[in-house]
């Protein structure tokens, strides 16, 4: 067991969500606009400290972890980075090595981690180009190339293919769900074939409140998602069909 | 990197050694070493300690520079332009004014009074704007020359002169003493805050990211911001107000280091202190023996390098 969530609450965004994830696997947190996903996944990354309720990690509060021990374990990555500065893509990928090694130098295993985190990711072709000058693709490859580094057990995700296109975001899906038969993977996402096709385990979010919670076949029917997208829609074969005139 | 900051280390010393041959009077090297005045005099009590002013507030205005950069992530940001150097100056006014010559305790106040004003007005919920904040400096800098100008009013004489003289951002002649306590000050703020360079990187890309990566971003904001507050009270205090300097140094070794604040800061410090001195051996010199303020010089040159970065900066937003 990863995370354990008990009446966890933060402001207006999310009320008395119970959940417990697994250790490995691809999780896909879906949801209306506003119904408390970045929210959720932020608590998650230990970046909002001051929610309500329990929400546990391996066992210990996730405020009471100090953020160097849990970057060890725990690593996130944007919606969007906007850097200001000339960093090179190496360089920002070298950023998810700050968790492990304090020194001034960086370390020959540093350097081999992030050697291997760009080569998962594809993107050493580009490693000392500035990150500013990358697309949008491109950039989102270094971003998780640079949480890779963390040799993280757990993978942070806030829509991480919003900015991608097609080919760009299967390719992203097939990644992560390669990457979850050894990590747990939670994504945020409003693409529901993807998570049908990939997710493991889906997360519904409504107004705030988890509406449902389980396996990815289980949970998204048609009766849910016009409930909580309110569309009319039909799944078929484990893809699934909107119609858009209801 | 290592090699970097080498070169930072002999330019700086090639400075210092050089520096202090140049002037409106010429010195002989034997007399003055072997004490014989007036060359003695000269070398060791006028040119030597104001070099070494000139390098501990260059040092620490580069590093100022580099840190609100950093922080606010933010290129423009420097705090001449966030209107810290202004508060620091009003606070050195008020002190001039009220009979106890520029103390630092008073722009030590001005200083962290401006920030922490200006960081208020450009707060918007969980992020700074950018264009709020250059704004916010800018009307900090007219609302604090104000109360100069009314203070100049209200002052004697011999303060006026004082106060006319300080604001010009000049840098003098002064005891070793008073070098000492800068120096016991500055040294060991601008190595802490260069030590901590690779938290610096994380945080110049965004507060979440770094707190994502295992830096307790409170902590370094804070430390950030005092670090800044107390570098450019002190500084200013001695000095006046001395501009761009913390624009013109970072930016041109970006350019050649790139962003890592392991090379970009140790060497903004070094280069910060050898740009500031070389500039004002520049004022005592060009018109010899009137000496130009060296503010003068450094805002001729920072002035039309700010707007560049406007401009370019502005390209990189909407094109």
């Amino acid at each position: 067991m990863s995370f354990h969530a008990k009446d966890l609450g933060f402001n207006y965004g999310l009320a008395e969500a119970t959940f417990a994830l697994p250790s490995t696997g691809l999780v896909a947190v879906v949801g209306p606009n506003g119904a408390g996903k970045s929210t959720l996944i932020s608590i998650l990354a230990g970046l909002r400290r001051s929610y309500t309720g329990s929400c546990l990690y391996d066992g210990k509060e996730i405020r009471d972890w100090r953020r160097h021990d849990f970057a060890r374990q725990v690593a996130f990555l944007p919606q969007f980075l906007r850097v200001e500065f000339p960093f090179t893509a190496e360089q920002v990928v070298f950023m998810g090595r700050t968790p492990h090694s304090n020194g001034w130098y960086d370390s020959p295993e540093d350097r081999t981690e992030v050697d291997r985190a760009l080569e998962i990711t594809d993107a050493d072709a580009f490693r000392n180009r500035d990150f500013r000058s990358l697309s949008g693709g491109e950039r989102q490859r270094v971003i998780l190339a640079s949480a890779l580094a963390q040799e993280p057990k757990v993978l942070l995700l806030d829509e991480p293919a919003t900015f991608l296109d097609l080919q760009h975001q299967v390719a992203m899906y097939r990644l992560l769900a390669t990457l979850a038969g050894q990590l747990l993977v939670v994504a945020v996402t409003h693409d529901l074939n993807l998570a049908l096709r990939y997710a493991h385990h889906v997360l519904v979010l409504d107004q705030g409140r988890l509406a449902a919670v389980g396996a990815a076949h289980a949970v998204l029917t048609a009766e849910l998602i016009t409930r909580v997208f309110q569309v009319q829609a039909t799944v078929n074969a484990g893809w699934l069909k909107v119609e858009y005139d209801a | 990197m290592t090699r970097s900051i080498a070169l930072s280390i002999v330019a700086l010393l090639a400075v210092l050694f050089i520096a202090p041959l140049i002037g409106s009077t010429h010195i002989d090297f034997t007399r003055a070493f072997t004490g014989q005045a007036p060359d003695y005099e000269i070398l060791f009590y006028a040119r030597l300690p104001r070099i070494l002013l000139a390098m501990l507030a260059g040092a620490a205005l580069a590093v100022t520079g580099v840190l609100f950069q950093c922080l606010l992530r933010d290129p423009l940001a420097e705090p001449y332009t966030l209107g810290v150097s202004s508060g620091a100056s009003v606070g050195a006014v008020v002190a001039i004014t009220l009979g106890f010559g520029a103390s630092s305790a008073a722009s030590l106040a001005g200083a962290a009074a401006v920030l922490t004003l200006v960081l208020g007005i450009a707060w918007e919920g969980r992020r700074l704007s950018s264009f709020t904040l250059l704004l916010a400096g800018v009307t900090m800098n007219s609302m604090c020359f104000a109360i100069i100008l009314f203070l100049h009013n209200l002052a004697s004489l011999s303060q006026s002169f004082a106060i006319s003289r300080w604001l010009m951002g000049g840098i003098d002649a002064v005891e070793y003493s008073t070098l000492g306590w800068l120096a016991a000050a500055v040294v060991p703020v601008c190595i802490l805050i260069i030590t901590r360079a690779r938290q610096w990187n994380l945080m110049a890309v965004g507060e979440d990211w770094a707190a994502s990566r295992g830096v307790p971003t409170n902590l370094y904001i804070t430390l950030g911001y005092v670090a800044g507050a107390i570098l450019t009270g002190l500084v200013t205090a001695l000095t006046g107000p001395i501009g761009f300097i913390g624009l013109i140094v970072p930016h041109a070794l970006r350019l050649r280091l790139g962003a890592d604040h392991r090379a970009l800061l140790p060497c903004s410090c070094l280069l910060g202190a050898a740009f500031l001195a070389l500039c004002d051996t520049l004022a005592r010199t060009v018109l010899a023996p009137t000496e130009i303020p060296v503010g003068v010089i450094t805002a001729l040159c920072g002035g039309p390098f700010f707007i560049w970065l406007l401009r370019s900066k502005r390209r990189s937003l909407w094109l």
